[in-house]
């Protein structure tokens, strides 16, 4: 519209920075960057002080361990961010890889074969669970509470009391072997893409605004066209999908598959994002700082465990670092608020004081 | 009427504010509110929206203090700081949807914080009962105390609130709006029942926008305008027209300098519109360069049909076209690409992701076009919102300000931005200046003009009614989710509007559309 060039005709035409912090405290005043900061000091003290933890094993256990919770913590990240949550994503991994297990072992069919169709039967569980939240309007809470129990429960019913085990070796093995001389199994290459692609999803794509959009005011997201039913029901269904995946590695890594394959990995996956500086009210958060959380978890476990310390202090522990991270981030922005800020003047001037309309006030004139 | 009670000299008028100012920041509500009411009276408190008849009842129930003028109840000086205080002093105040607790009993609801204890303070739940009953019988309903408050009827919750009101021999009630969401039938009943309370001696105040209930159940009418008061009149001496004109009876500021702008085509096409419950078959036209208000009163239906046009909400019957191409119901996204914009009347809420940055706001409805390859950068949405921010002088020192610290004006001017972004065909404005200080205000009337000017097809909603006249080209006013008027700009008076605006209810029995699918409670 000529507006933008008839406007500014009358009153000076305004320019804007685009922050209004400088780009050091911008990046390094954030919760993520915190959680960075937390996973190198942790990681850097173990180095030094913790016997064997500068093995060739550490890392390669933690990555084969810790997999699959990066994964599925990917879309929960997203999920999260717009205010709902999915607790049902340990028992679509169960489903999954009961699914895998019993057509490998039980129907003879090919590894990859299985796999595409245990990540199908993923994407329809999550796709059920975004059908009843966004849909329907339940709460994600209640849904996914029902679905873990009811999935679980699929799970068993696949598996009931038969042995599998015993994958064709090539398919077994695939998953840890380290990638040429690194410490690191070939899983980590997968997981790194998937990293990839929702790091893009969230942060550089429409998608991805319409997510922050919907966790801040999904009314405000609804009247700006963002489908938020739609948005909901595609981050379920990729939730179970990734789900899906991640029970696919978890089945071949055990070379086997229990009733209780991943139980209770949806709290290590939550806490996770959560401590990676998402808010669970929805609207914040970054993909950088759920990798970083996941892997300070990681760290710590395999840390104190190498530590010699007993899992209920490893629990402790990772228990209190996520109710510190969720006290730090509320006080965080009260801290920020101290810090200076470019113009703080101007920013004030025009944030409280009523503007009094004066005659030679020419700002006020928009369109002559 | 007939037995309207003279006032007697001897006795203390039951209430009496005089000269009553209220000011929020900025914002006066109230210059000098005056509302003096006798015991066993029934007093009409009448008034266009944004007279400050809200402010008045809010001060007489507790919820805000006055900065000046005499309050009375009684003839006993009173500052109420809480709805406590009011409530212990005598007032009850009944609100038009009353807020019950859905999931007590009618019982628990009435004696909430009082019930009557028996032994070991255990709560006396057969006395309570047997109290309710016997309020339910003088006030001549058959309600049962057992049953929950939920799914009752607006109605009914009202009679709960008197039975409240008078179990807690309330001298003074006041009733706000009380008929808007009745039936027929409902507001007989509840008009037999103020005329047993007005007989009992208690004093009622009643706010309503329908003539014919203050002529056919009041005594005595006060008349407010602009934060103050006007008159105050014998029913009984007194004419409907007379009581319009001192209602609108004002000039109509110079604030709005709407320009002449050529008309041109048809942008905006709506036929038979109808959602039930809502609104019922609204057709008009929006052309080029055309500034349409959308007048009535305040929940008449205005935004509802503005909601259901850009695709937000649903509607059941009818059909909406844009340069004469129709769009699917329920699809704002699709509204938006035919060439809508929509500010919503609330702003917080729906205009803008108040926690989001400047930026992103204004970038939120064109950044499908930003993105390149499927990839959207923070850097292209800025270079985007800069000149749409600079267009309409939106004051903030940086694009990632989050909207939530700008004042009303400058929010505004934020959704105006993301708007006009999207360069619109067809600019649908609900309350375009509400709550924002005078001087954005006529910069916002400015740019609509403007806009029109240039060939935008504008519909305006708006409860002021100088606004209103001054800015649109046509005047549609709604009463009761129907258009019950279309008056050009040459034509159209506030008389005219205003009676417009109250006249189905004036002439016609309340129209089920608007009454019938009310949700009782929540």
């Amino acid at each position: 519209m000529s507006t933008q060039t008839d406007g500014s005709a009358g009153a000076p035409a305004r320019t804007y920075s685009s922050y209004s912090r400088n780009v050091a405290l911008r990046v390094l005043m954030t919760r993520e960057m915190a959680i960075v900061v937390a996973l190198v000091v942790v990681y850097l003290y173990a180095l030094g002080n913790i016997q064997f933890f500068d093995g060739p094993l550490t890392l390669f256990n933690l990555s084969k361990e810790y997999a699959p919770i990066l994964m599925m913590a990917l879309p929960m990240t997203l999920i999260i961010i717009t205010g709902e949550i999915d607790l049902s994503v340990a028992s679509t991994l169960g489903v999954s890889a009961a699914v895998t297990g019993v057509l490998v072992i039980e129907h003879d069919l090919s590894v990859p074969t299985a796999a595409v169709l245990a990540v199908v039967v993923g994407a329809v569980l999550g796709a059920l669970n975004g059908f009843f939240v966004a849909y329907v309007g339940l709460p994600s809470l209640a849904v996914t509470i029902g679905t873990l129990a009811l999935y679980r429960g699929l799970a068993e019913g696949l598996i009931q009391d038969k042995r599998i085990a015993g994958f064709p070796d090539t398919w077994q093995d695939w998953p840890t072997e380290r990638i040429g001389e690194t410490q690191y199994p070939n899983i980590v290459i997968p997981v790194v893409v998937l990293v990839v692609v929702f790091a893009v999803l969230l942060h550089f794509t429409t998608f991805g605004r319409g997510v922050f959009e919907i966790g801040l005011s999904d009314e405000a997201a609804h009247f700006s066209g963002v489908n938020v039913a739609r948005t909901k029901l595609v981050l379920f269904t990729l939730s179970g999908a990734v789900a899906a995946l991640a029970g696919v590695y978890v089945a071949l890594k055990a070379n086997s598959v229990a009733t209780d394959t991943g139980a209770g990995f949806e709290l290590k996956v939550i806490a996770g994002v959560l401590l990676g500086g998402v808010s669970i009210f929805g609207g914040r958060g970054a993909l950088h700082g759920v990798v970083a959380g996941v892997l300070l978890i990681a760290v710590l476990n395999s840390a104190l465990q190498l530590d010699g310390q007993g899992s209920e202090v490893i629990q402790i522990i990772i228990g209190l670092l996520l109710v510190g991270s969720v006290i730090a981030s509320s006080n965080l922005s009260r801290v920020r608020a101290l810090l200076p800020r470019r113009a703080v003047k101007t920013a004030a001037r025009s944030t409280t004081t009523p503007p009094t309309p004066t005659p030679g006030d020419d700002t006020r004139k928009v369109v002559q | 009427m007939t037995t309207s009670a003279p006032r007697d000299a001897a006795a203390p008028l039951t209430l009496a504010l005089r000269d009553v100012a209220k000011s929020f920041g900025a914002v006066q509500a109230l210059k000098s509110g005056t509302l003096e009411v006798a015991p066993g009276s029934i007093h009409a408190l009448v008034g266009e929206n944004g007279a400050g008849k809200s402010t008045l009842v809010k001060i007489i129930a507790g919820v805000h203090r006055r900065d000046a003028g005499v309050f009375e109840l009684l003839g006993d000086a009173v500052d109420f700081g809480s709805t406590a205080e009011s409530k212990a002093a005598g007032v009850a105040v009944i609100y038009q949807e009353p807020t019950l607790f859905p999931d007590l009993s009618v019982a628990e609801n009435i004696f909430m914080g009082r019930q009557p204890l028996g032994r070991g303070r255990r709560i006396d739940r057969a006395r309570m009962h047997a109290d309710s009953e016997a309020l339910f019988a003088r006030l001549g309903v058959s309600l049962d105390p057992r049953r929950e408050a939920r799914g009752l009827s607006i109605a009914d919750q009202q009679i709960i609130e008197i039975a409240k009101a008078i179990s807690l021999d309330a001298a003074l009630l006041v009733m706000d709006e009380p008929t808007a969401a009745l039936s027929g039938v409902e507001v007989q009943r509840l008009f037999a029942v103020a005329r047993s309370l007005r007989d009992e001696g208690r004093a009622l105040v009643f706010i309503s926008h329908r003539f014919d209930e203050v002529f056919d159940l009041c005594d005595t009418v006060t008349v407010m305008r602009d934060g103050a008061y006007v008159s105050t009149s014998r029913v009984a001496e007194t004419t409907e027209s007379e009581i319009v004109s001192r209602m609108v009876g004002r000039e109509v500021a110079e604030l709005f300098p709407k320009t002449a702008a050529t008309i041109g085509d048809v942008v905006l096409d709506v036929q038979g519109l109808s959602a039930a419950g809502e609104f019922h078959d609204i057709s008009f036209q929006v052309r080029s360069g055309e500034i349409v208000g959308l007048a009535g009163l305040v929940g008449a239906g205005r935004s509802e049909i503005a909601r259901a046009i850009f695709g937000v909400d649903a509607y059941d019957e009818g059909s909406v076209s844009v340069d004469g191409r129709p769009i699917a119901a329920r699809r704002p996204r699709r509204a938006i690409r035919a060439g809508i914009a929509f500010v919503p009347e609330d702003r917080r809420q729906q205009g803008l992701v108040i926690e989001g940055s400047v930026a992103r706001n204004i970038a939120s409805i064109i950044r499908r076009r930003l993105s390149l390859g499927g990839l959207l950068t923070s850097r292209a949405e800025n270079r985007a919102a800069a000149p749409w921010a600079s267009t309409l002088q939106v004051k903030t020192s940086a694009l990632d300000m989050r909207a939530a610290t700008m004042s009303g004006g400058n929010q505004q001017k934020v959704v105006l931005a993301k708007w006009l972004a999207t360069e619109p065909r067809l600019l649908i404005i609900d309350e375009p200046t509400r709550g924002i200080d005078v001087g954005t205000k006529s910069e916002v009337h400015r740019l609509l003009s403007d806009l029109a000017g240039e060939g935008l097809a504008i519909l305006m909603i708006s409860s002021e009614l100088p606004e209103v006249l001054g800015m649109a080209d046509r005047v549609l006013v709604v009463c009761e989710g129907r258009i019950t008027a279309d008056i050009p700009r040459e034509e159209a008076t506030p008389e005219l509007v205003m009676a417009a605006a109250t006249r189905s209810a004036a002439t016609t029995p309340p129209a089920p559309t608007a009454s019938s699918d009310k949700e009782p409670v929540a």
